[in-house]
């Protein structure tokens, strides 16, 4: 029996132009896919993307509220960028994210008296030591004794949730919160600054851009950075050229995590002003990061593009919630198809698929 | 000191009560579980890790009460989430095994379309009480036995047949033609497709049988367990599932196990809140177990004892061999 196979075979040249292309085809049958799905379920699929987009690029409320939210997302996701390109599968920025915000929340706990000029810093640079920490377990895991840092960073994040939430409902639930598990409010001085009539806390999210720039120069301009690139392409060859693997995958690691525990620490002192509980700091930042890793290609300058789009889904996501009356979950449609679309595009760039008879 | 020995006993022994009182929720909250560590373990041997468990679990609630209430049978209700995971489990099958993507990103990926397909197809059953319930099995004599049969002996049909499962599971696995094929598939498919093997077919076949204990899984906690469908009802259940698979060190055996003690700490996080003990250190137990597990097992030599399938979440391509 000779039925049709489909074959995958790799390409010898590709085209300069094909990324792009590739990119750009797998986002709109991601779209298709979309449409699809919505209008199986019964719900009009141009009338809901209109309303997302809308809701989040269409008005002076949705934009601010865009930027807002892709803050954490851009810190996050340029970590990301750094981590996947070093072939660290760093998964776990959600609970480095967490750690992060307990961090901040520490540190105004122990300092409560502190001016802003000395205890802002002292909250950023906690944020990321608590989530540069939090990733050094599973990267010391993985340099030390070769455990597999995906399953571990993922494993971390619940472990991570749960601290939050004993936190919050234990030792540092606050005194005045009419039993709410929140922390009190944190003092003045450790509001991060706000843009007026918006809810941009825009000192993080200079620091978000910063890291984006810092980030590409690291990969693009250094030995260093020449290294983790040439370890996440190809680890034989770097083995052979005497680059030190267990550098590149700490390092790599490290800055990942503190990124996300800055951006962690960014949501509790510009947005929330106190610890709260996981589902209440993040609706899950830290896997919608992985997109925006991979939707920009790894590229740290384009991830803050890709967090500008993927904080407006967010955003649209809560529009189409109030005027269609839809779970909040459903923004979680784009962004497993788009998730799905974004990798298999990626691979149209050094394969191409024959059928076969 | 002999009052702080005394009250400390006394406590000692109100936890262990609390404990053995427990069991029965602890093997209804465990049974989901087991389902899908059932299925995940096949996929895993097979090469192929599935992070979408959580995803195909919540599809398998949702459509299997959307079933089960529509056509008022229970039984339709958990084929068709069977049938729901196993399509479900092919998309990522599709993409890992034949795009060969990254494992790990498709299953993701899997799971965040899980949760919002789930959220907008459940969103009309939202607040239904379900008709067709499971009623519990009635087993001559020993559902009558005082004490025993009300802790072991009052299940619905569900939970024996996931017991049943696991040694007739095991034996396919460690003991038949075919399970040592899967095995040698996640173990070294080179050499198994050298020795002509359908690579690609066997891990088809795991993943997608992997996804259809999920559905099935996920439909035990609409229909049995709530009975009733609520948005993201799984709560993080297919997370567990992918830790477990890892605690029972691929196991179908140990899966029972593991899926009764994970099971048990969430029902006793809040029985045991009154006695002090912080329900959230107790809910981090399962995954710092399987750190634990998965650090103890990390030499070569440990890993070849386990049984840990050496090409996990590496994809297959013969020409690159």
């Amino acid at each position: 029996m000779n039925l049709p196979s489909l074959r995958i075979e790799k390409r010898l040249s590709s085209p300069r132009w094909l990324p792009a292309a590739s990119l750009t085809v797998g986002l709109l049958l991601a779209l298709v896919t979309v449409a699809v799905i919505f209008a199986t379920l019964g719900v009009d699929p141009l009338t809901a993307f209109q309303r997302i987009f809308r809701g989040g690029f269409g008005s002076f409320y949705g934009l601010q509220e865009t930027v807002t939210k892709s803050i954490p997302l851009m810190l996050a996701g340029v970590g990301l960028t750094l981590a996947f390109r070093g072939r660290m599968y760093n998964i776990g920025a959600e609970g480095q994210f967490m750690i992060g915000a307990i961090f901040a929340t520490g540190i105004v706990r122990l300092f409560p008296t502190w001016p802003g000029f000395l205890l802002l810093p002292a909250m950023f640079v906690g944020g990321f030591l608590g989530g540069a920490l939090w990733a050094s377990i599973p990267a010391l895991l993985k340099t030390r004794f070769r455990v597999d840092e995906t399953l571990t960073s993922l494993m971390l994040v619940y472990v991570a949730y749960e601290a939050v939430k004993f936190l919050v409902y234990g030792p540092w639930r606050g005194s005045d919160t009419r039993g709410f598990p929140i922390t009190d409010e944190f003092p003045a001085a450790a509001h991060i600054p706000i843009l007026p009539g918006t809810r941009v806390h825009y000192v993080t999210l200079l620091l978000a851009i910063a890291a984006a720039i810092l980030v590409y120069l690291l990969l693009t301009r250094t030995k260093l950075g020449y290294e983790i690139r040439v370890t996440g392409e190809n680890p034989e060859a770097a083995r052979y050229a005497g680059m030190d693997y267990r550098k590149v995958a700490l390092l790599v690691m490290l800055i990942s995590g503190g990124l996300a525990g800055l951006a962690g620490m960014g949501e509790v002192a510009g947005i929330h002003f106190r610890l709260r509980p996981p589902e209440a700091l993040s609706p899950g930042y830290g896997f919608t990061a992985i997109i925006v890793a991979w939707l920009a290609r790894l590229n740290p300058l384009a991830a803050m593009l890709t967090a500008f789009l993927l904080g407006g889904l967010l955003v649209g996501g809560d529009a189409i919630q109030i005027a269609l009356n839809l779970p909040a979950a459903t923004v979680q449609i784009f962004n497993g198809v788009i998730l799905l679309f974004v990798i298999a595009s990626e691979l149209f760039n050094q394969y191409r698929l024959r059928l076969e008879r | 000191m002999p009052d702080f020995v005394a009250g400390l006993l006394e406590n000692l022994l109100t936890i262990l009560v609390t404990v053995v009182l427990a069991i029965p929720a602890a093997i209804r909250a465990g049974t989901p579980l087991l389902y899908g560590t059932l299925g995940e373990v096949y996929a895993e041997r097979s090469g192929i890790l599935n992070l979408g468990m959580e995803g195909m679990m919540i599809m398998g609630a949702v459509s299997g009460f959307a079933a089960a209430q529509t056509t008022g049978s229970a039984a339709l209700g958990i084929l068709t989430a069977a049938l729901v995971g196993g399509l479900f489990a092919l998309i990522h099958a599709f993409a890992s095994i034949t795009l060969r993507v990254n494992q790990v990103v498709s299953g993701l990926a899997l799971t965040m379309l899980g949760l919002g397909i789930s959220s907008l197809m459940g969103k009309q059953f939202v607040g239904q009480p379900l008709a067709a319930r499971l009623q519990p099995l009635e087993i001559p004599v020993l559902s009558n036995l005082p004490i025993v049969g009300e802790l072991f002996f009052q299940f619905d049909l569900m939970v024996y047949l996931s017991i049943v499962l696991v040694p007739v599971l095991w034996f396919f696995l460690y003991k038949t033609r075919l399970g040592i094929t899967l095995r040698s598939v996640g173990e070294n498919p080179a050499a198994a497709d050298a020795l002509g093997v359908d690579v690609t077919f066997v891990r088809y076949a795991a993943v997608v049988f992997g996804g259809m204990m999920a559905g099935i899984g996920g439909s035990y906690l609409s229909i049995s367990y709530a009975p009733a469908w609520i948005e993201g009802m799984t709560a993080g259940a297919g997370w567990i599932v992918v830790a477990l698979t890892i605690f029972a060190m691929w196991d179908p055996s140990r899966a029972l196990l593991g899926a009764y003690l994970f099971g048990g700490v969430r029902v006793l996080q809040f029985r045991l809140q009154p006695l002090g003990i912080s329900p959230n250190l107790l809910n981090m137990l399962p995954y710092l177990l399987t750190i634990l597990v998965l650090w103890l097992s990390s030499d070569q030599a440990a890993k070849r004892r386990i049984g840990a399938p050496a090409a996990l979440m590496t994809a297959y391509a013969r020409e690159e061999r």
